[in-house]
């Protein structure tokens, strides 16, 4: 009896061990230099398969009963750069989105130029990494079509935003994607949100607005955008802010 | 020396005479390599996408129904209040009761700190708050848990584990009602019964695999933006993208409810036995000699040295 009693003991305390080990040791894993890469090449093989999966495949878009009274603002939601708020007392009318790099065509365009290309509205789902989501109507003009404009050069690889908002350690917010997601139809630079002028917390004067990837993607308070063949050199060198944080540059899961 | 089946079923007695019955202790193959090697890298996988998925949950602790996050009618929230005497209490609201969970839900300690945080670091993975870390931890896990299931299943197909052990037989049907009762008073089968899967546990690895499983898959899926472009009909079907990531919750709390049970079963049914077949294969089982010693179940027989009396092999 006593050495059943023993052996059970023994077997509670190694699976509350096991159990204790195993977890601890994923903590310490988290802090190693190797563990998260080879965790993260798993990202690699998720967009591989969701890219042959979906393809071009459109994001659902929903009816004007589903819209979200609230379009919850997340991240920055008031930017206090001098550049921005010297825009902002002026309701934008001096703004200048600058669209350059490798392009043949440099751009420069003001909020007026920028309504009259044609644009598009689409009622879609916007998907925090935090796990909530909220539905929005959008019109933007089309990504695609500006980069059409400006004539990317063949060298180019990326489309890198930049915006106007300071984060915590005074890096400016960016983003990058690829050119599959930037010339997908649904893939906006918006300035109405719900039929109103794009509202300062939600990223006013223009965001991008790219419904198959998560909230991080899609950058506010947009103040020019680049053409690159590789973001290496760029801040952090993962492509975007968040990306330098150790979230996944890829964000369609 | 007179012999009764009373003193046979000694397990040290040794007649002199051959007995007419005897209790045998006999060692079966009952679980192949590929079958245990699945089953641990599937336990494995379970723990980490558990701790990684409460990670994640705990990045927004509160879930919905339907396509988008109605923030003010969360189906459940752990959240935190302050006292009056300024102290942190974790509260978790489900549907329109709440209950004070502090310590474990809502509020619970970090480095002795009492911190808001809706599950608590010890069941989290990594512990501290760490989004982009525990995203990192369960997409990769998830794709080990995914090919390890559809290995397991196409082995089970191609060996017929599946329709011949996990099925429930219309017999088994018929008997659920026994083993109801059986199970609640913690009788199980001796013997060569025991070899195989009872009614319960058919039906419990069944839904625990097709409909837990391939669940949690499928509401994972349902989940990612960019799946979401040719998923949608599944979406729709579940009621949107929030209560995709609601019934993938389920399934998760399924699976702990799932472990309990397994792990209960497991003790009360001999821990060293059942441990034993799950990492090296050999189960044992204990007969009468007057039960036909033939193999049930597709489990092979192993000569055994612990077997005490082999004359009436």
């Amino acid at each position: 009896m006593k050495l059943i009693n023993k052996r059970r003991r023994f077997l509670r305390d190694a699976l509350a061990l096991t159990g204790t080990v195993a977890l601890a040791g994923c903590d310490q894993l988290s802090q190693t230099s190797w563990a998260p890469k080879v965790l993260d090449s798993a990202t690699a093989l998720s967009h591989a398969a969701q890219r042959t999966l979906s393809r071009d495949a459109m994001a659902r878009e929903y009816s004007e009963a589903d819209i979200s009274p609230v379009f919850r603002p997340n991240g920055s939601t008031d930017p206090q750069a001098p550049a921005y708020r010297a825009l902002a007392v002026n309701d934008f009318r001096d703004y200048k989105l600058a669209v350059g790099g490798l392009v043949a065509h440099p751009l420069s365009l003001s909020l007026d130029a920028l309504r009259k290309l044609p644009s598009r509205t689409q009622i879609t789902r916007h998907d925090c990494v935090e796990g909530w989501s909220v539905i929005g109507k959008w019109t933007g003009v089309q990504l695609s079509h500006v980069l059409e404009m400006a004539q990317p050069a063949k060298a180019a690889r990326y489309v890198v935003f930049r915006c106007f908002d300071a984060m915590d350690d005074d890096s400016e917010y960016y983003e990058s994607l690829g050119f599959d997601d930037a010339y997908h139809p649904q893939t906006l630079l918006a300035w109405e949100l719900n039929g109103k002028t794009l509202p300062i917390p939600n990223g006013a004067p223009l965001r991008l607005r790219v419904p198959r990837q998560l909230g991080y993607k899609q950058a506010k308070y947009l103040r020019r955008i680049d053409l690159v063949a590789s973001f290496k050199d760029i801040e952090g060198g993962r492509g975007g802010y968040w990306e330098d944080q150790g979230y996944q540059w890829y964000a369609g899961i | 020396m007179a012999s009764t089946p009373e003193d046979v079923v000694q397990p040290h007695a040794l007649p002199a005479e051959p007995p007419p019955a005897a209790t045998l202790r006999r060692v079966v193959y009952r679980h192949t390599l590929p079958l245990r090697i699945m089953h641990w890298i599937n336990a494995i996988c379970l723990l980490i996408l558990l701790g990684s998925g409460l990670q994640i949950f705990n990045a927004h602790p509160a879930l919905y129904w339907g396509q988008r996050s109605n923030f003010d009618h969360p189906w459940l929230r752990l959240g935190a209040t302050q006292t009056r005497d300024g102290k942190l209490q974790g509260v978790a609201t489900l549907g329109s009761h709440r209950f004070d969970t502090t310590g474990v839900l809502g509020v619970s300690k970090v480095d002795g700190q009492a911190t808001v945080r809706g599950f608590p670091a010890w069941a989290t993975i990594p512990g501290p708050q760490w989004l982009s870390m525990g995203r990192a931890w369960h997409f990769f896990f998830a794709w080990l848990f995914a090919i390890n299931g559809v290995l397991f299943v196409a082995y089970a197909l191609w060996t017929r584990h599946l329709t011949r052990d996990l099925v429930p037989t219309r017999r088994d049907w018929r008997g659920i009602g026994r083993s109801i009762i059986d199970h609640a008073l913690l009788r199980h089968p001796k013997g060569e019964a025991a070899l195989r899967y009872n009614v319960l546990q058919r039906i419990a690895y069944f839904v625990v695999i097709f409909v837990f499983g391939g669940g949690v898959v499928l509401m994972g899926l349902a989940m990612s933006p960019r799946m979401d472009s040719v998923l949608g009909w599944l979406v729709d079907a579940v009621g949107g993208r929030q209560s995709a990531r609601s019934i993938h919750f389920l399934f998760a709390m399924g699976f702990i409810a799932f472990f309990l049970i397994h792990i209960f079963e497991v003790i009360v049914t001999g821990l060293g036995n059942n441990l034993r077949s799950i990492i090296t294969g050999r189960y044992a089982i204990e007969e009468t000699s007057e039960q036909p010693a033939m193999s049930g179940g597709g489990a092979s027989e192993i000569p055994d040295t612990e077997t005490h009396d082999e004359t009436h092999q």
